[in-house]
């Protein structure tokens, strides 16, 4: 009993670490990674993990110590009249700081390459959110979006070919929602009245939960969609289908003349 | 030293100050300390009623669709209980909205910044009475309005407490909800004016009105913590209450500041437009991102003078804490773009945000080195204000640390809007600055009612409450780590997520127990306010100038003019025999 509330405090590391440690044997991990740059973002995850991990058991540890050694009634030795260390300071300053500055600059790059440098080809999709459905718009035949032979779908269902880049634009018809895909680590918010683009590559092949991200009205949580990723041959066949499906959907208009 | 041990005073000229009877007395009070108590009140009201809202999300997430028993009615607002997924955003809004604005910002600056201040710096009141008072009652009408969105037809407010555009604009977004979010804003408007005029007067209080000896460096961290949010909400309020204003003209009188060109929802085309919804998120984190300090910097000068005192140790570093509050809240006026690293903002200024919030980090680590600092060599005593107070270093270091993860861009394009982010400011705002709220209220209980709480029974509280919360908390990051998104009100519609229900069901009902166990709480709070021991002027032989006034302090507070020698954490000092060596007590003659 006399050492309990240290004992108590251990428990916080202990149990800190154990629920990381036990989390994968229950599935609870990182989704399949199924991009290409998926491993960079992936990577800087654990390396945030196992530095701030590293504090974390270490200053949890200083924390149960100094409660164990320190406890009233069994230390007997005088209180430490101190009011600090000027040099201590300085070095839980600049050591902190140095750290935090390199993860800062070593995830630039990153960064950059998931927001910064789309690359130079045509769109394939237009993706737009709206209450609560992803629509999604294909150029067609001529590879140009908002011509006569786009395709437009409301399925829920995006086609991409997998191994290539991918360029996507995307925006947002009513409310901010956001185009998250958990299998390639990319998310960005859709906006009314502006269109962003979206760049990756897939590796996999293989269907996909399109997760909306952002709060975006009350049935913000059906608003789900997938996407496929398919070889180059299947995809060329899956537009073609989509293309003559729609060419022979018939749409009946009221009469003008009333 | 006289004052210490004379207790006989105490209360002595409690009453002769107000003639006002009951009314003037004890509602419209212009005694900082009565004030400061009707905030304590009605925020632990109010924590009740963010705690019950809290039920209802975690029944949903463990339970969905199942109708929910006892509470269900009443939180879902329809028959049998089951929670609609429209109240469901209700729920986690409300939370949210009630939590902030309502529990944690009052309980911080409204109650302890009102019953402390004058106390701590030798004043007799604050500088403005009247502001004070005002500043207590412009809450109410935020109360009422903000309660009474509950029964509008609709519901409260859906929108997030965020409350982004369009969807918190543009009616048809939310067909459910109608009034509510207008009624919300007002709400908001009104917390706003009653925040600015505390802030005003907590800092004309702390400049002007500090007893003779009582220099800025002898001012306790808890002043200095609620010093700093003062200036905070003084310069970062005027942009929310603006937007708000701004906010609450696109939804009720047809401007555009928040709406694109051709704005439309659910087939409702909006003749306004021309701005800008991302310009909201701006307004709003500018203010919110500082706002978060202000949830937490007067918690941690609280729980800087707590651990001293029970440290038995002089506070570890006492200048660079200074600095780190000050450099936290500089640091916290240039980083409120991490909010918005994945909205559209431009990613090059998710760059300079990023460097930028990393930094306000520092601080944040100094302050705690420092703490692990102050126990070092102490006689620590496990009293429990001491228990919560460590409790807030230990989870501090969790909460603080999770911060790294989303100021890093591209991990964050990942954890954004996910559970990560839940675990990451529960573990600051509840496992931090609630469980520091808790561990201020056992330590000044005795000078707020001159009775102290029940020591035993305040470690059951403690034990109870710090297993659970780290089990409620805990595995929220490990959620977050498999993208499980926040606000769904069915999660499990996805079947990435499906196999987190078991998790989920464990977290919720550690949630429950969790709520439950409060009840030790609020059984002590009020038992000992009557039939505590009667509680002298200074129970816990601390140094702090409020430690030497009555217990309750009458009116005018101090019965003898206080002239500090030395700041407030002179313990285990070779100048006197005891172990403490508070302010008033001049030096030993040469």
């Amino acid at each position: 009993m006399k050492r309990f509330w240290s004992l108590l405090f251990l428990l916080v590391p202990i149990g800190g670490v154990a629920t990381f440690l036990v989390a994968p044997y229950f599935n609870i991990v990182l989704p399949r990674d199924v991009s290409v740059h998926g491993r960079v973002i992936d990577n800087l995850f654990m390396f945030i993990l196992y530095l701030t991990g590293a504090v974390f058991i270490v200053t949890e540890l200083v924390l149960f110590y100094f409660m164990w050694k320190y406890d009233a009634k069994s230390n007997s030795k005088p209180v430490k009249y101190s009011h600090g260390s000027h040099s201590l300071e300085i070095v839980w300053t600049i050591l902190p700081a140095v750290t935090l500055l390199f993860i800062a600059i070593y995830q630039m790059d990153a960064w950059a390459t998931a927001k910064m440098n789309p690359p130079n080809i045509k769109p394939h999709a237009e993706v737009t959110g709206r209450q609560f459905n992803w629509d999604f718009r294909y150029p067609g035949g001529d590879d140009e979006l908002y011509t006569e032979d786009d395709i437009v779908r409301t399925d829920g269902k995006l086609y991409l070919p997998v191994d290539e880049d991918i360029l996507l634009k995307i925006t947002s018809a009513d409310v901010l929602h956001s185009f998250f895909l958990p299998n390639l680590r990319l998310k960005q918010d859709v906006v009314p009245g502006m269109t962003q683009s979206m760049w990756f590559k897939a590796k996999k092949t293989g269907g996909y939960d399109i997760v909306c991200a952002e709060l975006c009205g009350w049935g913000h949580y059906k608003m789900k969609g997938r996407v496929f990723f398919l070889p180059r041959e299947e995809y060329d066949q899956k537009i073609l289908e989509m293309a003559a499906e729609q060419n022979t959907m018939r749409v009946d208009l009221p009469d003008e003349d009333e | 030293m006289s004052t210490v041990t004379a207790d006989v005073h105490s209360g002595d000229h409690a009453d002769h100050a107000h003639a006002g009877g009951f009314l003037r007395t004890y509602v419209f009070s212009l005694d900082h300390k009565i004030i400061g108590l009707q905030f304590l009140f009605s925020s632990l009201i109010w924590f009740f009623v963010g705690g019950l809202l809290a039920l209802g999300i975690r029944w949903q997430l463990a339970y969905p669709w199942a109708p929910m028993p006892i509470l269900g009615n009443m939180l879902a607002g329809a028959e049998g209980g089951q929670i609609a997924p429209e109240n469901y955003t209700m729920l986690v809004t409300m939370h949210a909205t009630v939590m902030i604005f309502f529990v944690i910002i009052p309980v911080l600056a409204g109650a302890f910044g009102n019953f402390l201040i004058p106390l701590m710096i030798g004043a007799e009141d604050m500088a403005v009475p009247v502001l004070n008072m005002l500043s207590y009652w412009f809450m109410w009408p935020a109360f009422i309005v903000m309660g009474a969105s509950f029964f509008v037809e609709g519901g409260a407010a859906q929108g997030g407490w965020t409350s982004y555009p369009p969807l918190s604009v543009i009616l048809e977004a939310a067909p459910g909800s109608l009034n509510g979010q207008t009624l919300w804003l007002i709400a908001l408007t009104m917390v706003g004016i009653s925040s600015m005029m505390g802030s005003v007067n907590y800092m004309t209080t702390i400049i002007q009105m500090r007893a003779p000896g009582m220099t800025m460096f002898r001012l306790p961290m808890t002043i200095w913590g609620m010093f700093i949010t003062a200036i905070l909400q003084a310069f970062a309020l005027p942009v929310l209450t603006a937007a708000g204003f701004m906010q609450l003209l696109d939804r009720v009188a047809g401007t555009g500041f928040f709406l694109a060109d051709g704005a439309t929802a659910n087939n409702a085309l909006m003749a306004s437009g021309g701005g800008q919804p991302l310009l909201w998120q701006h307004l709003f984190w500018f203010y919110s991102h500082p706002a978060v300090y202000i949830m937490i910097l007067p918690a941690m000068g609280m729980v800087s003078d707590i651990l001293s005192t029970f440290a038995r140790k002089p506070l570890f570093g006492y200048k660079p804490m200074v600095y780190s509050i000050g450099g936290i809240a500089g640091l916290g006026f240039i980083v409120w773009g991490h909010h918005m690293f994945v909205s559209g903002m431009n990613p090059m200024l998710g760059m300079t945000f990023m460097v930028a919030t990393m930094m306000i980090a520092l601080p944040s680590a100094i302050k705690t080195f420092n703490w692990l600092g102050t126990l070092w060599g102490g006689k620590i005593q496990y009293t429990t204000p001491m228990l919560f107070a460590i409790s807030f270093v230990s989870m501090f270091i969790i909460g603080g640390l999770s911060g790294i993860f989303m100021a890093a861009t591209p991990v964050d394009i990942f954890i954004h809007d996910t559970y990560y982010i839940v675990a990451h400011f529960h573990y600051v705002l509840f496992a931090g600055t609630a469980m520091a709220v808790f561990g201020a209220i056992y330590y000044w209980f005795p000078k707020m009612f001159g009775r102290m709480m029940n020591d035993a029974w305040g470690k059951v509280h403690f034990a109870l409450t710090f297993v659970l919360l780290n089990c409620v908390f805990f595995p929220m990051h490990i959620l977050g780590w498999t993208g499980f998104p926040r606000r769904l009100a069915d999660p499990y519609h996805y079947e990435t997520f499906r196999n987190l229900l078991p998790l989920n069901q464990f977290i919720s009902w550690c949630a429950f127990i969790m709520v439950g166990v409060q009840v030790i709480f609020v059984i002590n709070f009020f038992w000992s306010m009557f039939f505590g021991p009667k509680a002298g002027r200074n129970p816990w032989h601390s140094n702090g100038l409020e430690w030497q006034a009555p217990s309750p302090p009458g009116h005018g507070n101090f019965d003898f003019q206080p002239q500090i020698y030395r700041g407030p954490y002179e313990y285990g000092s070779p100048e006197v025999e005891e172990d403490y060596y508070p302010q008033t007590q001049p030096p030993p003659a040469e």
